[in-house]
């Protein structure tokens, strides 16, 4: 009887381990299904809002334009269609909002019934005008013709150069800065991190006596509890100025700000595995090592860490998993400009701060949110090669072991 | 007996119900509408108001799918928006309930004091670069911008950018806090931030809107007097047939006593 009884609450025990396990893969597999369905169908549209058109003059004879062509247009950067390939002609811009200008409100009509009407007749009217309404106006009978886009393709978003996702009307999708500003930040933070983290691991590890190791260990860890927001508040009040008077720039908030906050980020990640690593070199090669002569600098390099190369290697890719992913303190340091940076010295935007400044005001199901969705999808790509990078060097060192 | 009482109760919750007001929308009006609503509901017991964030774009969304009683905006309500009102069928109401002045700055050192609006365009969009063609040092500008989504941005592209789009140099960043740090750190920085953030570690610069005939510094006066010309409207929006329901509140923030706590969140009280 009592074993029975034990049998089940085992079972039970067991049952109870496996739902817990399989609702958590079930979520991760749920999210990321969620995240790429939404990412995706960003190139189901097309770079002008959903549900607008763009007409020009029946008589005009542009009838393809980029979305970034039609940016430049809206910006007044391109005001004759001679530059398009056209007529000389000045462009003549009209938005919705500015029918006012051209009708009175009993023209339109109470409920806009004459809407339709007054923009047909005004692209007949200006031969220069290029205008921007909803596609419901677009009514048979319409004098004017319709400018053709193309769904954005992957080309345009790697390749594009802006990120401006709420331009009017056509957004621009680039992310080639982006991606370029999370790649330079975090390549920075690592280059600064590695060296300091490894140089203190080894002391931890080697070189300091028990006393010290009781009192470094806890207060490095204690660096991966500050809140992220406290350390970009730090790097905004102390660190940007810094910067900025060090190599006498115009602006202190650059990616080097970014790469130094995350760099402090990442050394508990760093430190903690690699020493984890190195202790693991067994106290029978040390010795081996010493007894033939070798000093202990000499074990160091020779034999802890060739033997810990894995784990060290391990350390770092984690560290820059951690610095890649980091939102707020990249947000409040880097100035977030979306220009392709050339140094580290420029202002840059990265993949998390975009999303986390966006998607707040970004409308639910459309092109902004899809884009930001999609920039989620790029960015969980990467950590994904990462985090793969790190269980093949990890499953490289078992089999050294054995 | 027993059903009649949970009939009753029934009753009393839905009615309770009833009298919970939401308001939804603008950042910037939230400050505002959150302490309007703490002081009403003090002398009004009766009254439950929720006011929530989000953007104006939110709030006026919110308000044609019926889910909050008053959106509050930053901004004129677009013809798009018009349009999908009307095409629901239903009508609202404007109410403006104060205004917000917007201030640009500059680095306390800058011997810039003052600029046109077709200068402060051509420095937001990029044309202008340095500090020099505006009649300072020879200096590189640094713009300081606030997040796309804003509203802030929106009202400065429109107001003071022609619609034009910022360039793509410019630094934005997340909070009004921060862009008052930042400039007062960097020599060369401009930004624009409301009337009530500004502090003595930045510099308001007078603006012309008229091509420089008159330049206008931004205050409380200028600000009530409609002279400083970078100013706008805050406005709160509901539907006329819940205009009942929601008259009281309204009418409260634009009384005396509404008015007052307009000036000490910082905004500028409507004029009478």
């Amino acid at each position: 009887m009592q074993s029975s009884s034990k049998k089940f609450s085992e079972r039970f025990i067991e049952g109870l381990l496996l739902i817990s396990s399989s609702i958590t893969s079930l979520t991760v597999v749920l999210i990321v299904l969620f995240l790429f369905k939404e990412g995706l169908g960003l190139f189901s549209h097309s770079a002008i809002e959903e549900g607008n058109v763009i007409a020009v003059n029946k008589n005009n004879q542009v009838s393809v334009l980029s979305a970034e062509q039609l940016k430049d247009i809206f910006d007044q950067k391109i005001v004759n269609w001679k530059e398009l390939g056209g007529s000389n002609d000045s462009i003549i811009l009209f938005r919705l909002e500015d029918i006012s200008n051209y009708y009175s409100d009993e023209q339109i009509g109470e409920n806009f019934e004459h809407l339709p009407e007054c923009i047909s007749k005004l692209n007949d009217s200006i031969s220069g005008i290029i205008s921007f309404f909803p596609d419901k106006y677009w009514t048979t009978g319409f004098k004017g013709k319709k400018i053709e886009f193309n769904k954005i393709t992957i080309k345009e978003v790697f390749a594009g150069k802006e990120w401006f996702p709420t331009a009017h009307p056509a957004a621009q999708l680039g992310i080639a800065p982006l991606l370029l500003g999370t790649l330079w930040v975090s390549l920075g933070a690592i280059l600064l991190a590695l060296p300091l983290g490894l140089a203190s691991a080894v002391y931890l590890s080697e070189i300091a006596n028990k006393k010290v190791r009781s009192i470094l260990k806890p207060l490095i860890e204690l660096l991966a509890g500050i809140p992220s927001v406290v350390y970009g508040f730090f790097g905004l009040v102390v660190i940007v100025p810094l910067i900025q008077q060090l190599f006498n720039l115009p602006v202190g908030e650059t990616g080097l700000a970014g790469s130094i906050i995350l760099g402090i980020m990442a050394l508990p990640t760093i430190i903690t595995i690699s020493e984890d690593a190195m202790n693991t070199t067994p106290r029978a090669m040390k010795e081996a090592s010493l007894a033939l002569g070798a000093s202990k600098w000499q074990t160091i390099y020779k034999i802890v860490i060739p033997y810990s190369i894995s784990g060290i290697t391990a350390a770092a890719i984690l560290g820059i998993g951690r610095a890649i992913g980091e939102t707020m303190a990249v947000l409040m340091v880097t100035g977030n400009a979306a220009i392709i940076p050339h140094s580290l010295l420029e202002p840059v935007r990265t993949i998390p701060a975009t999303i986390a400044a966006e998607l707040g005001e970004a409308p639910a199901g459309g092109l902004h949110y899809k884009a930001l969705f999609a920039l989620g999808c790029i960015l969980f790509v990467i950590t994904l090669i990462i985090n793969l990078i790190v269980e093949f060097i990890s499953s490289r060192k078992k089999y050294q072991n054995s | 007996m027993k059903t009649k009482s949970v009939f009753l109760a029934a009753i009393l919750l839905i009615s309770q119900f009833a009298k919970a007001q939401k308001l939804k929308g603008s950042d910037t009006v939230l400050p505002l509408a959150q302490k309007e609503a703490e002081v009403y509901m003090k002398t009004n017991k009766a009254a439950k108001l929720t006011v929530i964030g989000g953007g104006s774009g939110v709030g006026l969304a919110a308000l044609i799918d019926g889910t909050t009683d008053i959106a509050m905006s930053s901004r004129k309500m677009k013809m798009s928006e018009k349009i999908k009102l009307s095409d629901a069928g239903k009508a609202t109401k404007e109410t403006t309930i104060a205004f917000d002045a917007l201030a640009i700055i500059v680095h306390p050192s800058n011997k810039v004091n003052q600029l046109t609006r077709e200068q402060l365009e051509g420095i937001f969009t990029g044309k202008i670069k340095n500090w020099k063609d505006v009649g300072g040092d020879d200096l590189s500008i640094v713009v300081y911008s606030r997040e796309s989504s804003s509203g802030t941005y929106e009202f400065f592209k429109e107001h003071v950018l022609n619609n034009k789009n910022y360039a793509s140099s410019v630094l934005s960043m997340p909070a009004t806090g921060s862009i008052v740090q930042s400039i007062s750190q960097t020599k060369g920085a401009i930004g624009y931030i409301g009337y009530a953030y500004v502090e003595k570690e930045v510099k308001a610069l007078k603006v012309s809107f008229n091509k420089g005939k008159t330049f206008i510094a931004p205050s409380m006066t200028t600000a009530k007097d409609k002279s400083y010309p970078i100013i706008r409207p805050l406005y709160y929006y509901y539907l006329t047939s819940s205009e009942r329901n929601v008259k009281p509140f309204v009418d409260f923030c634009l009384s005396a006593e509404g008015q007052g706590v307009v000036e000490k969140v910082g905004y500028i009280p409507l004029t009478k």
